[in-house]
């Protein structure tokens, strides 16, 4: 591949990187990191490999019918998923393929209260959060 | 048009199985998030009102939402309840609720399984997952056609 098809190539992927991006994720992960920091001291970064774990471990923990994040997002986080309760189909919840996601703070905290209890049976810290979203933003 | 005008005289089960479509934006978004946006006439009002009050708890949901916004849905819902508007579709499920009770599940009332007399594989097809999930079926059922 020569010098000018790469850079083509850089260049058609520019706009979906940069779409991606979003300052309103940033500033929805710096408010989740200033609470981690607040609750432990010792706390340095998001992960997205302990975000990974969290979504694809069995937690059996809420409803039955949900027993991991899998359940209704699939083991692809880049595919659409479906509710396991109602059936309804659930946008991919990976930014590079839904790049909204992740960007209303109102939805995101509705939908962990929510998604938590079910899989986890307990609300989420906002350790959990951040690695989620760190893992999902990568994805 | 014209076509759709003598198929709904020829036809006019059809024609009253239409159900108003929910158009307020609020019961479309916090209720079509997880769900369909059922339409209130299926349901009486003191059922929605019951509903709403308790979504702490919403067939083992927590589906919580602020109290503002909780007082829009149930104002829509109840407004255009089954006993409310008393016609159409509505008043073929209001007959089947006594007047004491507060059913909660649409699914439930006669009216439904009669039309959804379906063997076992039917409801096990992994696109239906529940019986509340109107549009694995009836693809325009959001619009209020079920057909």
């Amino acid at each position: 591949m020569n010098r000018r098809s790469l850079l083509a190539i850089a260049l058609a992927i520019l706009p979906i990187v940069a779409l991606a991006a979003d300052p309103r994720r940033d500033a929805m992960l710096s408010d989740y990191a200033a609470e981690a920091r607040r609750l432990d001291a010792g706390f340095t970064a998001f992960s997205p490999q302990r975000g990974e774990t969290l979504f694809r471990t069995a937690w059996n923990g809420g409803d039955a019918r949900t027993s991991s994040c899998t359940a209704c997002h699939t083991a692809n986080p880049r595919q659409a998923g479906r509710n396991a309760k109602t059936g309804r189909p659930i946008e991919p919840v990976a930014v590079s393929a839904n790049p909204r996601r992740f960007t209303d703070k109102v939805e995101v905290e509705k939908h962990f209260l929510r998604d938590c209890k079910s899989v986890l049976g307990r609300e989420c810290t906002a350790l959990e959060k951040g690695d989620y979203i760190t893992f999902m933003a990568g994805q | 048009m014209i076509l759709t005008a003598a198929l709904m005289t020829a036809f006019p089960a059809i024609a009253d199985d239409r159900v108003p479509p929910v158009t307020d934006p609020v019961v479309i978004k916090e209720c079509g998030s997880c769900h369909m946006p059922f339409q209130p006439v299926f349901l009486p009002a003191r059922s929605w009102s019951a509903l709403l009050q308790g979504l702490g708890d919403h067939f083992g949901e927590d589906a919580t939402l602020p109290p503002e916004t909780v007082g829009i849905i149930s104002a829509y819902m109840t407004a255009d309840a089954g006993d409310v508007t008393g016609q159409g579709v509505g008043r073929k499920f209001m007959r089947w609720v006594a007047p004491g009770s507060t059913p909660n599940r649409i699914t439930e009332n006669p009216a439904f399984l009669k039309e959804h007399n379906f063997p076992d594989p039917v409801w096990k097809d992994p696109k239906v997952v529940t019986k509340s999930n109107c549009l694995a079926c009836h693809p325009a059922a959001a619009s209020g056609r079920f057909e």
